[in-house]
């Protein structure tokens, strides 16, 4: 029998957004039945453009700096962009996939995408900023899936 | 060793080489082998793990040059 696993992706943040995306795409490449629930700030990682999934070195005393930073520096305009940038860079140089790239391989093995329709509503969300063939619907529909897999995640 | 396919991951980093492996393999028939040519470290182990649970078979696995290869043969 097919094995399932089942994902709650809740964060939108770069740094949180590659675990579900390469876990899926894995499990997939495995032979699994994949699908992942996007919720709250999840739903970022739905958007055609990816540009405004960014990661911030504040209250992220875990994230390795070139150089130690103090956090009234983080606080500064402009951090952000620069964390995100430099980020993506070291991604790059280490063959890391970008979070497209990772997302368009879980589309074509069939990894299933499950938008929550109410976060979608709380945010007001314009679905035509999202990707095509998500599905809208809520956690009982998610748990429909979710009851019957092997392994679920929450991130 | 023979092979009917090559694929070359240097350079790309986990989950890469094993989600384009079983592309790799998707459009091959039964009993043909793919070679996989791959730098990330973390491959070693997940090329026998990918093997061990798709049912493929990892006829054999060797370094060279920096380089990890490996030759996949589809179940």
């Amino acid at each position: 029998m097919t094995k399932k696993m089942a994902i709650i992706a809740t964060k939108g943040t770069l740094d949180m957004a590659y675990p579900p995306f390469i876990l899926a795409s894995t499990a997939a490449a495995l032979g699994y039945e994949v699908q992942i629930f996007f919720t709250f700030y999840g739903l970022q990682l739905l958007r055609k453009d990816l540009s405004s999934v960014m990661i911030s070195p504040l209250a992220n005393p875990a994230m390795p700096m070139p150089v130690p930073m103090p956090v009234f520096v983080q606080m500064l305009p402009g951090m952000e962009s620069m964390a995100t940038m430099m980020m993506k860079q070291k991604l790059k140089k280490h063959g890391v996939a970008s979070l497209e790239e990772l997302r368009e391989l879980c589309q074509e093995a069939d990894v299933k995408f499950i938008a929550c329709q109410m976060t979608v509503d709380l945010f007001e969300f314009d679905k035509s900023e999202f990707i095509d063939n998500v599905e809208y619907g809520g956690a009982s529909m998610f748990f429909g899936f979710a009851g019957e897999t092997d392994i679920c995640l929450f991130v | 060793m023979n092979f009917d396919k090559e694929f070359d991951a240097s350079g790309m980093s986990c989950p890469l080489p094993i989600v384009k492996t079983k592309k790799s393999l998707a459009d091959m028939q039964s009993g043909q082998v793919l070679k996989v040519i791959a730098t990330d470290t973390g491959a070693v182990k997940d090329m026998q793990a990918f093997a061990d649970q798709t049912g493929n078979t990892l006829l054999a696995n060797m370094e060279e040059g920096g380089k990890f290869i490996f030759f996949m043969k589809k179940k």
